[in-house]
């Protein structure tokens, strides 16, 4: 599935629960649950992402010229939406995620639910994502053997 | 503590109707503010003052030749008293406005600073500080080469006096200490604190901004060389605070800020500058905040702060009574004086989780480590969920909070 089509996935997913901010919490809750943890080994302060209220590790590799996230967190809510980004940013081309507009944050009300420190948080979190995912697809690049 | 005895005459209900903002409703729900600690809400005798200063007062103040300059004027001066008898100050170019706490620190740390720090010299803070009255003095001791040392506490939160007088030596040029922590509630012994610093001509600034909402200050019965609060958690207007200093203090320090209204003479060779207190108070100052604060200084003193101290004192009883029963829920600052700041942390539930879950049931709490980081290192925590606590909250209150607790912790484990 290309970006755009999970991102719909998901607002279909929160549509469910309409107003409801309760079944909203609970089922973001019960998204974290299910986040691809992070091997232990790259849980380190090199990788925490900067200006969130709780602690978010990311790690970014290549498979196979995809793009791999996995991630964690100290704080439930948060890992809810850190699993909710994964799912969209994880398992594409750097140039897919580049450019993606992550419209389904709108549209699901995330921001309007959330904290301003969390907001920014989730900012930073994009950001970071971005980042590595052009500094990963950079190196992929140079390292591609020439056929001179 | 003697506050056991206090009776409290304050109706809250009533004194509740005195502020606009605390009907409105949050998600849905009626607005349960226990932020108070970051910044108090407004009765609308400081709004109806700053909107009348605006529709029938405005104008620059000192030098108008003008007579709505005139009146300003008096009136801003006219707050500067308000404020130094609240302090119950020797005199009123003892009161310097500033934008608030911060910049009060600032402008001693600077000032200051620059006439008597020299290298190898030492500041004392403790380790409760909150950051903007760590960050200033650091930074002077990064300028000057002087060391900054810092009095421990014990677990409940609490300084370590005997540790502070074994600190206080011929080196320490002065001690700046909080008097009500902003993170555990902790009030700190300061009269004793000042009077063993004296006792080696050491003298000690005073962060007050979580002190005057709740208690009585004096100054003078303190003995304190400096003392700083913010309007904002008074009551008044955000933007506007107060640096009061000995004028022994403020006659010797260079002024920190360059601008007009402090000067007598200038000439490309020489400046004199004015006197106290217009010498720390380059450019137009926050006019409508003087106003403001005068005003919320007023209304806190027609309800009487003891009056407020028991009420608050009473809530603080009844708040840590009914958290303490939570299950998991442990109270971070458990110091034998206490003003109405509580703290606490759930096992295996992260703050800001609990934050987030209570803001959505209408209740405002602050999360994080309140700007506090060093005293979280030392409790081994990323941060606290607080509640702080004014006359305007009631038990009720306090038991939706707990409630909300109980809801939040059953959606997160």
């Amino acid at each position: 599935m290309r970006i755009a089509e999970i991102e719909n996935e998901i607002v279909e997913e929160f549509e469910l629960f309409g107003d409801d901010w309760e079944s909203k919490y609970e089922h973001l809750i019960d998204l974290g649950k299910y986040l691809p943890l992070i091997d232990k080994q790259y849980k380190t302060d090199g990788r925490l992402i900067k200006g969130c209220q709780s602690k978010v590790w990311l790690h970014s590799e290549l498979k196979e010229e995809k793009i791999v996230f996995t991630a964690d967190s100290d704080a439930i809510i948060t890992k809810g939406i850190v699993a909710l980004m994964v799912r969209v940013m994880s398992g594409h081309s750097a140039d897919e995620i580049v450019n993606a507009q992550f419209e389904f944050i709108n549209k699901i009300g995330l921001i309007e639910h959330l904290s301003p420190a969390r907001s920014n948080g989730l900012v930073s979190m994009i950001k970071q994502m971005k980042f590595d995912a052009a500094v990963l697809e950079a190196q992929r690049l140079n390292f591609k053997p020439s056929h001179n | 503590m003697d506050t056991i005895t206090k009776n409290s005459t304050l109706n809250s209900q009533k004194l509740r109707q005195d502020f606009p903002i605390l009907s409105k409703k949050i998600n849905g729900k009626p607005l349960i503010y226990l932020d108070n600690g970051a910044t108090s809400q407004k009765p609308k005798q400081v709004i109806d003052a700053i909107s009348n200063y605006y529709q029938t007062q405005n104008a620059n103040i000192h030098r108008g030749v003008h007579q709505l300059s005139q009146e300003i004027t008096i009136a801003y001066e006219n707050a500067r008293v308000t404020i130094q008898k609240h302090l119950n100050a020797a005199l009123s170019q003892e009161i310097i406005f500033t934008s608030g706490t911060t910049e009060s620190i600032n402008l001693v740390a600077n000032s200051f600073g620059k006439k008597y720090i020299k290298s190898g010299d030492e500041i004392l803070i403790s380790e409760m500080e909150h950051h903007s009255n760590i960050l200033p003095w650091q930074m002077l001791c990064e300028e000057k080469g002087a060391v900054l040392k810092i009095i421990p506490i014990n677990e409940k939160g609490e300084l370590l006096i005997e540790e502070y007088k074994k600190l206080l030596c011929d080196k320490t040029k002065i001690v700046a200490v909080t008097h009500v922590s902003n993170t555990l509630g902790t009030i700190n012994p300061v009269k004793e604190m000042i009077a063993l610093a004296h006792e080696k001509d050491i003298p000690v600034l005073i962060d007050g901004a979580q002190a005057v909402p709740h208690i009585k200050v004096d100054v003078q019965a303190l003995n304190a060389d400096f003392y700083c609060f913010s309007g904002h958690k008074l009551y008044g207007p955000t933007g506007v605070g107060i640096l009061y200093g000995k004028e022994k203090w403020l006659n010797e320090m260079p002024p920190y800020k360059m601008g007009g209204g402090i000067i007598k003479t200038v000439t490309f060779e020489k400046t004199e500058y004015a006197d106290l207190p217009l010498k720390f108070e380059a450019g137009t100052p926050h006019i409508e905040g003087g106003i403001g604060l005068a005003a919320a200084i007023d209304y806190v003193n027609e309800i009487g702060l003891e009056n407020i101290d028991a009420y608050e004192y009473e809530l603080l009883e009844y708040a840590t009574a009914k958290l303490s029963a939570v299950e998991g829920l442990r109270i971070i600052g458990t110091a034998k004086e206490k003003a109405s700041v509580i703290s606490f942390v759930i096992e295996e539930v992260h703050p800001l989780d609990i934050g987030t879950i209570l803001d959505k049931q209408g209740i405002a709490v602050r999360t994080g480590h309140h700007c506090t980081q060093p005293l979280m290192k030392y409790f081994g925590i990323p941060g606290t969920i607080r509640a702080s606590l004014v006359f305007y909250n009631t038990k009720e209150e306090i038991d939706v909070l707990v409630n909300g607790i109980q809801k939040a912790i059953k959606m997160l484990k």
